[in-house]
């Protein structure tokens, strides 16, 4: 029985409180910095094969997030975040599913998405919001989606995709296909109403769902000292009934290892998880954010001695899975590649003024076509003052 | 043909929809065996089962961020907010997400599937939690459909139209009419169209326009207005968002004359915006000022209702002020 109508338990006669702490949440650990592994942990389903694809994809995300920040202080993009230092929370859960999972990120998990095998083209067309962007340039930079890879359109609102994941997956139970959604978001984001009603109506629907939090310790400029009292985030998933795990967030083998795990229980039971992933955000929220202003930089050195990234490459050298002449040649061609693949799409023109009434509704309502028109008229009177449209007309 | 309220009309459109579709999913604050507070989805569990109508935790933000989910997956909810007063906790999902879900992603995802069912109104002596009209605040949110039934055969063929609509539609129940409103209802199936307004009766002076419960009074007050001569031509506008500017205007350019009558407060009610635009497609037709018959800018009262309420005695001496100008 799920439910218990009375509570029953350890009767006593003098009152003994609990709180956040008395429940003790043990953090899962496989990998050491150095590369070698702990003695009796157990490993992930992962052959060379998959180290390599996951490697690759670290290798990337990295280049693509100092590229990107890079083009940001040139003026030449409007806004970037990075996931440095947390890349391993990402993409070891993302290598965890199974491609048709669906995955519903918050903004700092596109090394999900590159996992995936979201391309460079896609990436930058967003990013530059130009006419080949699959979001049609309505959003602003880093706010991917893709039908295609089964990764849902990031909305900028914080936590609102965490009670939407749990009625996806009560979809994908439903349809009896075996699938589950894996849900993304901050320990800022779990501040959110939305995170305790996606958490219960997950837990009282039973919905194959991971609720994957990244605890990077910052929201912004607030440390997580600021945003919450008690066990962390996973604390909240035992009180709502929730299978509950912690790990080292900048261990791949053991982000890896943990969903997988949760993978297999949520869509063998019908029933949520939670993961929360230790990490720390080295870098900056956003381009529009400066962390000396915060914290220190002792404290960021202290951190950057746990970058997820060289201890996975470590493991790698370790199984002569790789060497450091792959290693040169990949980052040198992931450079290469970014920069070119800005030029390219930095160039490419804006959407078609008609994008601005497509997708508000199935089919565009007569006042919008009114209004279409309207603007159109005007942008033609003026074009001097509209010139990114007035030459389409 | 069967006698129905409305709330047995608007039962039988789910049982319907859900009968139809698969897919189709009904939840809320004590719809499944209970049925909901007013018995709307009454039968339906035992009908379809737990997994496709249950109860949900009492969370208004987590059933529209539940069903946001559901109908991006491609499942069709039909969600309840069990009073249209509590739907104020779901705001930002249906906002935010609900309306711009298809926007936000150049279509790679959306929520068209999805439908908000929720009884607004006063009229059941609710006070002021139980009895608001909250249609203006989504009518300002691009990407949302709003529909309210003025019976029991228009809510059937609207909610089954909102249910199949490929767009997220607020379906507001005139509550104070779920059991006092009955009527001819077809047992089979049938739409109404969505988006189109209905000239319920023909006129020539003055054009008075509503929709939901407040078509009854807008009804009475024309009576009392022919018994004086006046010819009144009533339309109920049915679809909020978005709304039939053209039948509207037509009969503006009639009769001279437009009353407006809602149950919301009259500040930055539904009415405002109607006028706005009749003015600007009427202008030289019109014999008098645009009028607006509304709710007072107060919060929903309890004790005082009936001072409160847009009545058939208000709307009665505003068409004779109209008419008189």
């Amino acid at each position: 029985m799920d439910t218990v109508k009375y509570q029953e338990g350890r009767v006593v006669h003098q009152v003994e409180a609990i709180d956040g702490h008395s429940v003790e949440i043990p953090i899962l650990k496989i990998l050491k910095q150095d590369g070698s592994v702990y003695e009796n942990a157990d490993m992930p389903a992962i052959e060379q094969e998959l180290a390599t694809k996951i490697y690759k994809t670290l290798a990337f995300h990295r280049v693509l997030d100092e590229r990107m920040t890079a083009s940001q202080r040139q003026g030449r993009l409007s806004f970037y975040m990075s996931a440095l230092g947390e890349e391993a929370a990402s993409v070891g859960s993302a290598a965890g599913l199974d491609d048709n999972d669906m995955i519903m990120a918050q903004y700092r998990e596109q090394g999900a998405l590159i996992f995936r095998g979201f391309s460079l083209e896609n990436f930058m067309n967003q990013m530059f919001s130009n006419e080949k962007d699959l979001g049609k340039g309505r959003q602003m930079p880093i706010h991917y989606g893709s039908q295609e890879l089964n990764y849902m359109t990031v909305s900028s609102p914080l936590g609102t995709q965490i009670p939407q994941a749990a009625g996806y997956a009560y979809g994908q139970k439903l349809k009896g296909n075996k699938q589950c959604t894996i849900c993304y978001f901050g320990e800022g984001a779990a501040s959110e109403g939305d995170f305790h009603a996606g958490l219960n109506m997950a837990a009282v629907q039973r919905s194959p769902v991971i609720f994957f939090c990244r605890n990077n310790g910052y929201a912004i400029s607030t440390p997580s000292s600021e945003q919450f009292a008690g066990n962390g985030i996973a604390s909240r998933g035992v009180g709502y009934g929730i299978r509950t795990i912690r790990v080292d967030g900048n261990d791949l083998l053991a982000v890896l290892k943990a969903t997988q795990d949760a993978r297999h229980y949520a869509i063998e039971n019908n029933k949520p998880v939670i993961i929360e992933a230790m990490s720390y955000r080295l870098g900056a929220h956003s381009t529009s954010d400066d962390p000396s202003g915060y914290r220190t930089r002792e404290e960021e050195a202290k951190y950057a001695d746990h970058d997820p990234i060289l201890r996975m490459k470590n493991w790698m050298l370790a199984n002569k899975w790789w060497d450091e002449t792959q290693e040169e040649e990949l980052f040198e061609t992931y450079r290469k590649d970014v920069l070119a693949a800005v030029k390219v799409a930095e160039v490419i023109e804006k959407p078609a003024i008609e994008e601005l009434i497509t997708d508000v509704y199935d089919k565009a309502p007569e006042h919008l076509e009114q209004q279409l028109a309207d603007l159109k008229e005007h942008i033609k009177k003026y074009p001097d003052a509209y010139p990114v449209t007035a030459g389409r007309l | 043909m069967a006698q129905m309220n409305l709330l047995q009309a608007i039962n039988n459109a789910l049982e319907i929809a859900m009968t139809e579709n698969e897919s189709a999913v009904c939840f809320g604050e004590d719809v499944g065996h209970f049925g909901g507070v007013f018995r709307a989805t009454s039968n339906l569990q035992e009908k379809f089962g737990k997994d496709r109508c249950f109860n949900t935790p009492l969370t208004e933000q987590g059933i529209m961020g539940f069903a946001n989910g559901l109908a991006a997956q491609g499942s069709v909810p039909i969600a309840e907010i069990q009073f249209a007063d509590y739907i104020f906790p779901a705001f930002d999902q249906i906002v935010n997400e609900s309306a711009k879900f298809r926007y936000r992603s150049g279509n790679e995802f959306n929520v068209g599937n999805l439908t908000i069912r929720t009884p607004y109104g006063g009229g059941i002596a609710g006070g002021l939690y139980h009895s608001q009209s909250p249609e203006a605040y989504f009518a300002h949110t691009p990407g949302l459909k709003i529909v309210v039934p003025r019976n029991p055969y228009q809510a059937k063929g609207l909610l089954l139209a909102a249910i199949r609509d490929k767009n997220p539609i607020i379906f507001f129940e005139p509550k104070k009419l779920y059991r006092a409103s009955v009527g001819e209802v077809p047992e089979e199936d049938y739409q109404l169209p969505l988006g189109k307004a209905e000239v319920v009766k023909n006129g020539t002076d003055i054009t008075l326009l509503g929709w939901g419960a407040q078509m009854e009074t807008i009804e009475k007050s024309a009576e009392m207005a022919e018994k004086q001569g006046v010819s009144c031509e009533i339309i109920d506008l049915r679809s909020i968002l978005p709304w039939d500017v053209d039948t509207v205007a037509a009969s503006v350019q009639k009769t001279g004359r437009l009353l407006i009558n809602h149950e919301a407060p009259l500040t930055g009610g539904f009415a405002g915006e109607i006028a706005a635009t009749i003015q600007d497609k009427c202008f030289l037709h019109l014999e008098s000022p645009i009028s607006r018959v509304c709710g007072l800018d107060t919060p929903f009262p309890l004790a005082h209702e009936k001072e409160y309420m847009p009545d058939e005695l208000k709307t009665f001496e505003a068409i004779m002020a109209s008419v008189n100008y």
